[in-house]
């Protein structure tokens, strides 16, 4: 292989954002990767004579303020491992919750390895600084940035072994590395030798890491771009997949199982507690009070449950939050009557004074529960080996870091005596990225408290009830159009609540006051519009929030799009064509547009009683797509058909990535036609999946999903950007049928019906 | 003593007659494959077989179960329903997270014992009640017409997708 030099550059800062790396052109030579050898480090102590490789990255910063990362473990530091039988084991340093990091992130590996792809062995990696986000600077999964932020360093890894492989094929055969070549898990020599990997991984063990290794030139890969299953399937149909909350006695003997009497309103501490009828329940071995409840922990689920039940807790209710929906919804509407803070996006105004039409329209969206099918848990044992104390935790975590640090405050210990077990989760949705470790928290309190190993188990009323909700918000939005029927003015005001305000991470998401999680999709919106004034209002209520599956967006996409079907309505033009006279200077999002419309057929007739509706918009440095193809029956909206267009850049696995732009829609279609968590005098008022319903089986559209082939030489983010555009795809399609403008979310077509 | 048979086994137990089947499973037996996801009977990841029929495990007693046989996921596969089922699953991709998958699979086996050639209609009717909030539905449809389709273990993937993704897995 032929080296050609390019700039060094730093791994870490080579992807500044995603946006950046998508609009990046097509790589035309190979790509030299600029670790140093001295970011690598080889853990010998981990294999018997196989080959490990791992490294340690110059660590961003640019989360520093969020807290001190904690030192390095003492456990093996390695990405992957070649054992002498050849199974090839991959450390997947991200959270598999669904999105399929188990398989993408071994195929960017296997790439540059030329290992067999099914010689591939995902693990997921524990909390080690080792395993930081590239981008971010700790260990966590979210901004559907596994893959891109991954993408040079997992390659590196691949190429770096493989570069190691060939060296002690070499040395063996007395030939150069530069006469060998690898395929399929095998070095081929110039006279034809062939020495399959696990056979050399013990000898390459004991070679130099290379100071420089050569990545493919794209239109080599073999792996990257094929639509490949998930390797965690098959133990995902069978039963033997282990999650979290799987973790049994064979793991952690004498595990106990707690289950926690929470406050009935947020806020709301213990003033005291009667055990009276819990302690005779058989099974049930400790009650302890803990910052936000009382925890009954017991040798079964089932025992500890009955004995939440049966305690009685008498709770001090003066600082409990007393929000309403009701008040609110009275409060934020008039709050969004007044501009709040600018944004960075911002102009006096004036241009609608002069406008010759004006739109008006005011939305809402309510608070939201994640609502994973696993219900939130942590495993918390605590240990002493001779002087040093330890706490050990399992749990299917986004936020290893941050957990980390937050365990060993509440246990008493250094971060790095805290080791995190990151268990495969099932869904998350954001959910497992909590900034105050809520879930992990208390957990290692009530194992503290009863000094036996106790998994902390919450039921699904406790997950609906929870908080960290999606906020609510609402927009007031004035667009003026000229007398040619162009946008001439935007003001655009959002009333709702902060994620960052208050967190560790406020500094690095908020800029003069503005949460940029609040304003993102509106104030960067790609469509060229003159005169845009955006301001927000930041509400306090008490309700926790959190991101939510594509955060901002979720609500933001619905409002753009809904108000760009209402323009393109009062200018008398196509949906389509409207949108596309201001994204002259956007040729992503549209092609984007261009190919949905195409592909659903956009414009083609379609039986009595249905309509389409479109929406496109761009988030975690992807663009997506919907055409909706909706009817109303006895009162109730049907989604028949979604044909999506989606753009993630460099496409890694095509099969996952579909799989994505399915699940988002289905995600989001929950949230449109039913998601909504409501509270009565600081009462959440849904407890399970029969008053917070979910999409099921029988109200599933087709989903036919394009992926945009366009050359590009880095992925971006998938698992999110298909949420934002399904809503009001949907509601836009409604419009058409109905000419009902659903503008609350749930969308209720009889409210519509009195708001027309 | 309730008396029952869990995947063949001959089992007895003492314990608490209103446990449910589901923490039967999972807290005395360890066997994890079986999902709590709601204990009200309302999502479907604790669906297992009894007597051949789906039940949700996580609201059936334990006392129910006397005389009973119950199937559960980490059984499933040593049927030819199931093991056609499993097949399918993983030909077509079905899994996200997976959580709720066993419950899947337990209902669409339950299904294509009865029913060999289920409608679209008749798929909805059987799998409304398993909640996935990966939205694997359109795939786990898929999967219950390849299985539908596969007169024995080794036929061919019924959806474009699944032979796509055959050339690289």
């Amino acid at each position: 292989m032929k080296s050609i030099l390019l700039q060094p550059t730093v791994l870490n800062s080579e992807f500044p954002d995603t946006a950046d790396a998508s609009r990046a052109s097509r790589a035309a030579l190979p790509k030299r990767s600029s670790l140093t050898r001295r970011d690598f480090l080889k853990t010998t102590a981990l294999t018997s004579g196989g080959l490990v490789i791992g490294f340690t990255l110059p660590m961003g910063n640019k989360m520093a303020n969020a807290q001190q990362p904690p030192k390095a473990n003492t456990a093996p530091n390695a990405f992957l491992r070649i054992a002498k039988d050849g199974a090839v084991t991959v450390q997947v340093k991200h959270l598999e919750f669904g999105q399929g990091v188990m398989t993408s992130l071994p195929m960017l590996v296997a790439e540059e390895l030329d290992c067999d792809w099914t010689k591939i062995r995902a693990e997921l990696a524990p909390a080690n600084p080792a395993y930081a986000h590239v981008n971010f600077g700790m260990q966590m999964t979210g901004g559907s940035s596994s893959v891109n932020n991954s993408w040079m360093q997992m390659r590196t890894v691949g190429a770096t072994a493989r570069a190691m492989l060939v060296s002690a094929a070499a040395k063996q055969w007395k030939v150069t590395p530069e006469q060998c070549r690898t395929e399929n898990g095998f070095v081929i020599g110039p006279a034809k030798q062939r020495a399959p990997f696990g056979a050399l991984a013990e000898a390459a063990n004991k070679l130099p890491v290379p100071d420089i290794v050569m990545l493919k030139d794209a239109k080599n890969f073999k792996i990257i771009g094929k639509p490949t299953r998930r390797v965690d399937a098959p133990a995902k149909v069978n039963g033997t997949a282990q999650f979290g909350i799987d973790i049994t006695a064979k793991t952690v003997p004498n595990l106990h199982v707690a289950v926690i009497k929470r406050p009935p309103a947020f806020g709301a501490t213990v003033k005291k507690f009667n055990a009276d009828k819990v302690n005779g329940i058989p099974g049930v071995t400790h009650v302890v009070q803990i910052a936000n409840g009382v925890a009954v922990v017991a040798k079964t689920f089932w025992a500890a449950k009955t004995g939440c039940d049966a305690l009685v807790v008498e709770w001090n209710m003066e600082d409990a939050s007393k929000a309403s929906t009701v008040d609110m919804r009275q409060s934020y509407r008039e709050l969004a009557a007044k501009p709040g803070l600018p944004s960075e996006r911002v102009s006096n105004g004036d241009a609608l004074k002069a406008a010759a039409k004006t739109v008006n329209a005011e939305f809402e969206v309510p608070y939201l529960a994640h609502a994973p099918m696993e219900p939130l848990n942590c495993t918390v044992r605590f240990s002493q080996d001779g002087d040093k104390p330890g706490c050990e935790i399992w749990s299917g975590t986004q936020f290893q870091t941050v957990d980390q640090g937050a365990a060993a405050r509440v246990a008493g210990l250094k971060p790095e005596q805290v080791k995190i077990n990151t268990m495969i989760a099932g869904g998350g949705f954001g959910r497992r990225a909590n900034l105050a470790s809520d879930y992990i928290v208390e957990a290692v309190e009530i194992a503290k408290q009863a000094k036996v190993p106790v998994k902390t188990i919450w039921t699904r009323e406790d997950d609906i009830k929870g908080g960290y909700y999606r906020s609510m918000f609402v927009h007031r939005v004035s667009v003026g159009l000229d007398s040619a029927d162009k946008i001439a003015g935007w003001n655009h005001t959002i009333v709702g609540q902060s994620i960052m305000i208050g967190s560790p991470f406020e500094g690095f998401a908020v800029k003069n006051g503005i949460d940029s999680t609040s304003t993102e999709g509106v104030t960067d919106t790609p469509y060229e519009i003159p005169n845009m004034n955006v301001t927000l209002h930041t509400t306090k209520t008490g309700v926790p929030v959190l991101w939510w599956r594509s955060v901002g967006h979720t609500h933001t996409a619905f409002v753009m799009e809904s108000m760009m079907d209402d323009l393109a309505k009062a200018a008398g033009k196509d949906p389509v064509e409207f949108r596309r006279g201001y994204l002259a200077k956007q040729p992503r999002v549209l092609n984007v547009l261009n190919t949905a419309a195409e592909k659903s057929g956009w414009g083609s007739a379609l039986p009595a009683g249905r309509a389409r509706g479109v929406a496109v918009h761009e988030s975690f440095g992807s663009v997506c797509a919907h055409v909706a193809e909706v009817s109303v029956e006895k009162g109730q909206i049907k989604v028949h058909r979604v044909t999506s267009a989606f753009d993630c850049g460099l496409a890694v696995n095509p099969l996952t990535i579909k799989a994505q732009v399915e699940s988002a829609v289905v995600f989001g279609l929950s949230a449109a036609l039913y998601g909504n968590i409501t509270l009565k005098d600081g009462v959440v008022e849904q407890s399970n999946f029969h008053d917070y319903p979910v999409l099921r089986m029988g109200e599933m559209p087709t989903i036919s999903v394009h992926i945009m082939e366009t050359g590009a030489a880095l992925p971006t983010g998938v698992g999110e950007p298909g949420t934002p555009p399904i809503a009001p795809a949907v509601a836009n399609a409604v419009f058409a049928l109905t000419g009902k403008r659903l503008r609350t979310m749930p969308f209720n077509l009889d409210e519509a019906a009195k708001a027309v | 003593m309730i008396r029952f048979t869990v995947n063949g086994e001959r089992l007895e137990t003492d314990i608490s007659p209103t446990t449910p089947l589901l923490w039967f499973l999972r807290d005395n037996l360890s066997m994890t494959g079986t999902k709590f996801g709601c204990g009200m009977a309302l999502c479907g990841a604790c669906t297992v077989l009894v007597n051949g029929e789906p039940v949700r495990a996580c609201s059936m007693p334990i006392s129910a179960m006397a005389g009973k046989r119950v199937v559960t996921i980490e059984e499933i596969g040593k049927t030819p329903v199931g093991k056609k089922v499993q097949d399918a699953w993983i030909a077509e991709d079905v899994v996200q997270c997976g959580y709720c998958q066993s419950g899947q699979i337990m209902s669409a086996t339950a299904l294509l014992t009865k029913n060999k050639a289920p409608t679209d209609t008749e798929i909805d009717a059987a799998m409304s009640g398993n909640i996935c909030r990966c939205g694997t539905y359109n795939r786990v449809r898929a999967a219950i017409k390849t299985a539908a389709a596969s007169g024995s273990a080794a036929s061919a993937p019924a959806t474009k997708a699944a032979r796509k993704a055959k050339a690289s897995s």
